[in-house]
C-alpha cells in the first residue's frame, strides 16, 4: 500500500472492525457525486504512480553513476572485463556517454518511455525481448504460489478459529514459524524429502506440472504463514462484531455468518497486503529459480547482479518496480471497491 | 508495506484484540503468564546469547580444526550436526556462528532503524512540506519491493559482507520510516503532548521531554521484531553468494559453502539454516510480547 496521503489505511481500516454490512451499497442523488469522486481518485492515483515510475527511472540513472570507475567500462561488465578500445568507444557512442549528464538523461527517459531497455552486455540481446521471454515463467510461478499460499492461509484460519485453545494454539504457532522459514531452506527441506528421500519431484524444475510443485510450494509457505496471521486477527474481529452478532440473532446458521458475513471481513487485509506479497514473491523468486535452476526473471536478475550485466539488472529493477506501482494502484482500487469506509478518506 | 510494516501490524493487531476481550484496562492480559510458545522462544534466545558469548563453552571442538579422513560425516554422537567437506564440526560451526551472524542482523537492523529514525522524524516533526517530500521518497523505495533495493544497492558498491549488511539496512529503512512516522503523529496529537504545548512548553523541550521518549520503546520493538528478518535476508544474500563468504564460520557463509553438496550432504546447509529459522521465529515471538508489554503500559 502506499496510498497517496492516506499512507496507513489499510491498517486502520484493520485495527477498526468497524459495522459495514455485507452489500446494501443504496442508489440515491448522491450517485453523480460519488462517480465525480472516483473519477478524481482515479486521476490523482495515476499520476502519483506516473510520478513514481518517472522517480523511479530518474533514481536509476543517477545511481548507476555512482559506480566507481569509467561507466563504459562498468557497462561492459567493471575493471576486470578487459574490453577493448573497440568496445568501450562503441559503448559510449551507444550510450551517449561523450554526451552532457543532462542529456544523457533526457535520451534515457526517451528510450524507456518506448520500452527500449538496451542490450545485455553478458547475453548480447535485447533486453527488452529477453525480459519478456522470461517474464511468463516467473508469473505462472508467482500466481500459483499466491493461490496456494491463500488456499493454505485460508484453511489454517479458518480452521483453528473454529476449534478450541489447543487448534488456536497452533495454528497461530504453525503461521508464526512458516513467515519467520528463509526461501532457501524451505528448498533445502524439500528437495531432501520429496526428491532424495521419495523421490516424487526432481530437484531441478523440468518444464512440466511435477517440475513446479517444489517451487510453488517452497514460495507459498512463509506467504501463508503472513496472510494466515492477517486472515486469522480479521476473522477473529469479525467473529465478534456487532455485525456478525445481529446475524447471529436474526437466526442465520452459523456456516451463513461466516461464508456472508465473516470471510469477506477477512479478505479485506489480505487483499491489501497484495502489493507486499508481490514484492515477496519477486524476492522469493530471485532464491528459488536459483535454487531450482529454473529460468525466468529472478534467475535473470541475480546473474545479472553476478556478473554486473548493468542494462540487464536496470532492465529487471524498471520492470518490477513498475509491476509492482501497477499491483499497488490495482490493490488501492480494490480495496476501494470492496471497503466503503475506505471511500471517505 | 514492508515486511517490516507487515510484521507490525501483526503484533499490534493480536494485542489490541486480546486488550479488547479482557475488558476495560485489559488488566487481565497484562497478568498473563508467558505461554508454551515464549517460554520455548525464551529458551532458544538465552541458548544463542550463551552461544554468541561463549562459544567455547557451548561447543568445545576447534570449529577450524580440519580433519580431512572425517569430511562428509552425517550427524552421529561425535559429531551432532555430521562434518563439512575439510571434516570440520558443523555444530561447532554452528555455534561459533552465532556471533557473527547475530551481530551482523543487529548491524543491518540498527542501519535501518537509524536511517528509519531519520526520514521519520523529518517527516513526523519538520512540517507539511518535508513530510510530503519524505514520503514521495519513500513511495518511491516501496517500488523496489523485498530484495530488489538490496541487489541494486549490490550492483553498485559491489557484494560482500559489509555492502551486503548495508544493503539490508538499507532497504529496511523505508518501512521503519514510515511506521515511525505514524507513532510520532500518534503520539503529537495525544493529550500530553497538547498539555506540556498548552502550558508554553518550547516545541524542542516537548519534543525531547515528552514525543522522543514515547517512540523510544516501540522503536526497540520494532528492532526485535526486524532483527530475524534481517538476518534472513543476510543470509539469503549469503546463499546466492553476494554476501559474506566462506571459510567464515558464519550462518550465511556456512550455507553458500554448503550449497554445492545440497544433494549429497544435506547436514553442510540443514542446521546454519535450522539456527536462522529458530533466531527469527524466537525474535518475533519475543518482539510480540514486547509489543504486548508497551501497549499496555502505554
Amino acid at each position: 500500500m502506499s496510498g497517496v496521503g492516506a499512507p496507513d489505511r489499510g491498517s486502520a481500516a484493520a485495527a477498526a472492525p468497524g459495522p459495514a454490512p455485507a452489500g446494501g451499497r443504496g442508489r440515491g442523488p448522491g450517485d453523480a457525486g460519488r462517480i465525480g469522486a472516483a473519477a478524481r481518485w482515479w486521476a490523482s492515483r495515476v499520476a502519483g504512480a506516473a510520478f513514481v515510475l518517472w522517480a523511479v527511472a530518474t533514481l536509476t540513472f543517477f545511481a548507476i553513476r555512482l559506480i566507481p570507475g569509467d561507466p563504459a567500462e562498468a557497462i561492459l561488465g567493471g575493471p576486470g572485463s578487459q574490453a577493448s578500445d573497440e568496445a568501450l568507444a562503441a559503448v559510449r557512442a551507444e550510450y551517449g556517454l561523450d554526451q552532457p549528464i543532462a542529456v544523457q538523461y533526457v535520451r534515457q527517459l526517451g528510450r524507456l518511455a518506448v520500452g527500449d531497455l538496451g542490450t545485455s552486455y553478458s547475453l548480447r540481446e535485447d533486453v527488452a525481448a529477453l525480459l519478456g521471454a522470461q517474464l511468463p515463467g516467473t508469473l505462472l510461478l508467482a500466481v500459483l504460489a499466491l493461490a496456494v499460499a491463500w488456499l493454505l492461509a485460508l484453511a489454517l484460519a479458518t480452521w483453528s478459529t473454529r476449534g478450541g485453545r489447543v487448534s488456536a494454539a497452533v495454528g497461530s504457532g504453525l503461521e508464526v514459524i512458516a513467515a519467520a522459514l528463509p526461501h532457501f531452506w524451505i528448498a533445502i527441506v524439500l528437495i531432501l524429502v520429496f526428491s532424495t528421500g521419495l523421490g516424487w519431484f526432481p530437484p531441478i524444475s523440468t518444464p512440466g506440472v511435477a517440475g513446479l510443485v517444489l517451487p510453488v510450494v517452497t514460495l507459498a509457505i512463509p506467504l501463508a504463514g503472513f496472510l494466515g496471521q492477517v486472515m486469522r486477527e480479521s476473522l477473529l474481529d469479525a467473529l465478534e462484531a456487532p455485525f456478525t452478532v445481529s446475524a447471529r440473532a436474526r437466526g442465520e446458521s452459523e456456516a451463513g455468518v461466516r461464508q456472508v458475513h465473516v470471510l469477506r471481513h477477512a479478505a479485506l487485509p489480505a487483499v491489501s497486503l497484495s502489493g507486499w506479497a508481490f514484492g515477496f514473491l519477486v524476492s522469493g523468486a530471485v532464491v528459488v529459480e536459483t535454487i531450482f535452476a529454473r529460468p525466468g526473471l529472478g534467475r535473470t536478475l541475480l546473474n545479472a547482479v553476478t556478473l554486473r550485466d548493468i542494462p540487464l539488472v536496470l532492465g529487471v529493477v524498471l520492470v518490477v518496480a513498475a509491476a509492482y506501482i501497477v499491483v499497488t494502484l490495482l490493490t488501492d482500487a480494490a480495496q476501494r471497491l470492496l471497503d466503503p469506509r475506505t471511500r471517505a478518506a | 508495506m514492508s515486511d517490516l510494516e507487515v510484521s507490525a501490524r501483526l503484533a499490534r493487531s493480536g494485542v489490541e484484540r486480546r486488550r479488547a476481550r479482557g475488558g476495560p484496562g485489559g488488566g487481565r492480559a497484562a497478568r498473563r503468564l508467558p505461554g508454551a510458545g515464549e517460554s520455548a522462544a525464551a529458551l532458544v534466545l538465552l541458548f544463542l546469547i550463551a552461544s554468541a558469548l561463549v562459544p567455547q563453552v557451548v561447543a568445545p571442538v576447534d570449529p577450524l580444526a580440519i580433519s580431512p579422513l572425517e569430511a562428509f560425516r552425517p550427524p552421529s554422537a561425535a559429531h551432532p550436526f555430521g562434518t563439512d567437506e575439510s571434516g570440520r564440526d558443523i555444530f561447532s560451526r554452528v555455534v561459533h556462528g552465532t556471533g557473527p551472524s547475530l551481530l551482523l542482523g543487529i548491524a543491518a537492523t540498527l542501519i535501518g532503524l537509524a536511517g528509519g529514525v531519520v526520514l521519520g522524524t523529518a517527516a513526523g516533526m519538520l512540517g507539511r512540506v518535508v513530510d510530503f517530500g519524505v514520503n514521495r521518497l519513500l513511495e518511491v523505495l516501496f517500488a523496489f519491493p523485498g530484495l530488489l533495493l538490496a541487489l541494486f544497492f549490490i550492483v553498485i558498491f559491489g557484494p560482500g559482507i559489509v555492502t551486503a549488511t548495508i544493503a539490508v539496512g538499507v532497504s529496511t529503512a523505508p518501512g521503519y520510516a514510515r511506521i515511525i512516522r505514524g507513532q510520532l503523529l500518534t503520539v503529537r496529537r495525544s493529550a500530553y503532548v497538547e498539555a506540556a504545548t498548552v502550558l508554553g512548553r518550547g516545541r524542542w523541550r516537548v519534543l525531547v521531554r515528552h514525543i522522543l521518549p514515547n517512540t523510544l520503546a516501540p522503536l526497540f520493538v520494532l528492532g526485535t521484531l526486524g532483527v530475524g528478518q534481517a538476518i534472513v535476508w543476510a543470509a539469503s544474500l549469503s546463499y546466492l553468494g553476494l554476501g559474506a563468504v566462506p571459510p567464515a564460520a558464519e550462518w550465511g557463509a556456512m550455507l553458500a559453502a554448503g550449497r554445492t553438496y545440497i544433494s549429497t550432504a544435506w547436514w553442510l546447509t540443514f542446521f546454519p539454516g535450522l539456527f536462522i529459522v529458530l533466531t527469527a521465529t524466537a525474535t518475533t515471538v519475543l518482539g510480540r510480547r514486547l509489543q504486548q508489554r508497551v501497549r499496555e503500559q502505554g
